[in-house]
């Protein structure tokens, strides 16, 4: 396969200078890792702390207001099965070659998040401590955020005819009032735990080092799409939690160059206006010349 | 400047009976409108988190706006590249953009789920993120349908200007001459939005990042978009000049479709070389080998792409009505597939998701199609916007 890659590259090479320069901006550049906010709040989850209470799950959609979610598999439990519109976190298990473990999802609270990239009018925006909110007064339900999101976290309320995005804000109304998020409160095992992103990190970070054999061998979101501030550390390994393999640069960063490339000072929008008027200008005045 | 013959409105009945079923079509559509307005997306859609872009945005705004475009490539083949023998196309392909762009809009009022809160977007300019590739599609689109109906509205009022109508009559005196003085300016407007904004929509499902599968995953994405949508704008010229001719019992104009169509055979052989060598530098080409439904599915954009280029390769197949239409439409839908593969097929957002439209889904765009259909008839028949019936206008005397 390499080989026939390789030999088809060669070819192809020959053939468009033009298109290879294009092309070639996919491939990861070696960006300057981004560094988050210096107060940057975030969560760690430690999968080799997690009972499996879902605890979590019910403060926090007590605290957020959340009706139960009875979609799965009985409707008389309030049992979501993945994050929805009635769930802002939700426990999962992994049961498969690689061991035994939970998984608890929530909003990643990306350093660079493509779901605020992807918003037309700042309906979802970085705000203070670098989390992501959510203002419905600017929201159209054009749900953009959700093909941007590389964890598919923020949710639509489908069954609603004024439907909201529902997301993950990190309890900020609860930080606000001097709490701390529903979720870490009520953590019996403290499996997740809530604080500044760069103290989590060296928390983390001291874990594996402590327990190299217990631990994989790296922090989830500490360079993933360019950084998260929720953490994630795991006995199993990362991808059989459900937490995609991603390389280093931001999810938006593709979509977004080329916006700033051909966008850039909205100068070739304006050549490219001129020129068409001129180029007409020009076709009227020759074609007019003979009847003159 | 009056080298070719003037268009004239078609007239003729209205309801005819093909009409009623179009019509009937379009009755069923409103109502599924109305179902969709009162019980809201969930009820109505097959629409999911996983999958929150369905058919109204893959083909009601993405494919039904490159559809439009016929106005779009029209106006750069007669005012840009000044081949003035085409210019009787103008008229109704103006038309088409500026009824398929308002339909499209439509569309995106029905799809989002905060509807009313849509006037937000153009008017809170301090908030607007340029980082979005849809906001510049939907302020973009926004201003076109403007321009669009500004375009055509010296047709429509040409109809009042001897008319018997008094308040009309002196509209139509007063803005026809504003109109065609401004006319570089807003035709230049014309072509400089399509241009954006079918590009954006190739950007926009760039934003996905490592979920858009790597075959498609690539910054020429919006380049690819723009020339499709000139090869389906064309296209949609001939399919309608033909469908017009058959339906209205005109003589077709298949001198002028013949040229048309030799334009648009090199820029679809230029798509796939460039697609073609766009994967090789990726290195993702022999991904195509694996031949998994992905795999093919480029294969068949890639062969349909082709197929109108061998069809009309030689000059007496292009001289065929029959043989031109059915390369137009082999070619809007090339056009089409890659943009249902690039919001649909490409996008994966996990194993467990899945989507297919509902039955309220297609109605509803089946019922725009209707309207679409019912209004450009309804148009012509009434104002002057075809010309056909006689040969090819002679070449315009260039200095």
């Amino acid at each position: 396969m390499g080989i026939t890659r390789r030999t088809a590259l060669k070819t192809m090479l020959a053939g468009g200078a033009a298109v290879a320069g294009a092309s070639a901006t996919t491939t990861p550049a070696a960006a300057a890792p981004l560094e988050a906010p210096a107060d940057a709040l975030g969560l760690l989850y430690d999968a080799t702390l997690c009972i499996g209470c879902k605890t979590c799950v019910v403060k926090c959609q007590e605290a957020n207001h959340l009706e139960p979610d009875t979609a799965g598999i009985d409707a008389r439990y309030n049992a979501p099965l993945s994050l929805s519109a009635h769930a802002k976190t939700v426990i999962k298990l992994y049961k498969g070659d690689e061991g035994e473990s939970f998984m608890k999802a929530q909003c990643m609270h990306c350093i660079d998040p493509a779901c605020v990239s992807a918003c037309m009018i700042g309906a979802l925006t970085k705000g203070p401590n670098g989390i992501v909110k959510y203002n419905v007064d600017y929201c159209v339900g054009c749900r953009y955020c959700e093909i941007a999101c590389p964890f598919n976290v923020p949710k639509f309320q489908w069954s609603s005819n004024t439907p909201q995005i529902v997301k993950c804000e990190l309890c900020r109304e609860r930080l606000a009032d001097g709490q701390e998020p529903a979720c870490t409160e009520v953590c019996p095992r403290h499996a997740v735990i809530f604080g500044k992103r760069a103290d989590l990190l060296q928390e983390a970070k001291r874990r594996i080092a402590a327990e190299p054999d217990k631990y994989q061998p790296r922090v989830y979101g500490e360079t993933e799409a360019g950084g998260t501030q929720c953490l994630y550390i795991s006995h199993v390994p990362f991808d059989k939690l459900g937490l995609p393999a991603l390389d280093d640069r931001p999810a938006p960063e593709l979509a977004r160059s080329i916006q700033h490339t051909v966008y850039k000072g909205f100068i070739a929008p304006v050549v490219l206006y001129g020129a068409l008027g001129m180029v007409m200008l020009r076709n009227r005045r020759s074609a007019e010349k003979p009847e003159a | 400047m009056n080298a070719h013959v003037a268009a004239a409105p078609v007239g003729g009945r209205l309801m005819t009976p093909s009409m009623r079923l179009v019509v009937g079509l379009f009755g069923i559509g409103a109502l599924m409108i109305a179902w969709r307005l009162i019980a809201g997306l969930g009820a109505t859609t097959a629409m999911n988190d996983g999958y929150p872009f369905g058919l109204w945005i893959a083909f009601d705004v993405v494919t039904g706006t490159a559809l439009a475009c016929g106005g779009y490539a029209v106006a750069i083949l007669v005012y840009i590249r000044n081949k003035g023998q085409y210019s009787p196309l103008v008229r109704p392909a103006i038309l088409t953009s500026a009824l398929g762009y308002t339909l499209a809009g439509m569309g995106v009022a029905l799809d989002v789920g905060r509807w009313w809160g849509l006037w937000k977007v153009p008017l809170f300019f301090w908030r607007w993120n340029f980082n979005s590739a849809l906001l510049e599609i939907a302020l973009c689109i926004m201003a076109y349908v403007v321009v669009l109906w500004i375009e055509i509205a010296p047709y429509l009022l040409e109809r009042f200007k001897d008319g018997a109508n008094q308040t009309m009559r002196s509209l139509a005196n007063t803005a026809i001459p504003i109109l065609k003085k401004t006319s570089i300016w807003i035709v230049a407007l014309g072509m400089l939005l399509p241009t954006m904004h079918q590009s954006s929509l190739g950007t926009l499902m760039l934003l996905a990042n490592w979920r858009l599968h790597e075959l498609w995953r690539t910054p020429l994405v919006p380049l690819f978009f723009l020339m499709t949508c000139v090869s389906m704008g064309y296209a949609v010229v001939v399919f309608e000049s033909a469908f017009s001719a058959l339906g209205f019992k005109r003589k077709p104009e298949t001198e002028m479709l013949a040229g048309l169509a030799g334009v648009i055979v090199p820029l679809q052989v230029v798509v796939v070389a460039m697609r073609l060598v766009d994967m090789g530098v990726r290195g993702v080409l022999g991904d195509l080998l694996v031949l998994d439904t992905r795999a093919l599915m480029i294969i068949l954009e890639l062969a349909l792409l082709l197929a109108p280029a061998v069809m009309l390769a030689s000059p007496s197949s292009r001289r065929d009505i029959g043989h031109l239409v059915r390369s137009a439409m082999v070619m809007m839908f090339a056009g089409a597939l890659y943009r249902f593969d690039v919001f649909l097929v490409a996008f994966n957002p996990g194993a467990h998701w899945s989507y297919f439209p509902s039955v309220p889904e297609i109605l509803v765009t089946v019922g725009l199609i209707a309207a679409e259909v019912i209004a450009y008839v309804f148009i012509v028949r009434n104002f002057p916007i075809l010309s056909g019936g006689r040969t090819v206008a002679p070449e315009r005397q260039a200095a």
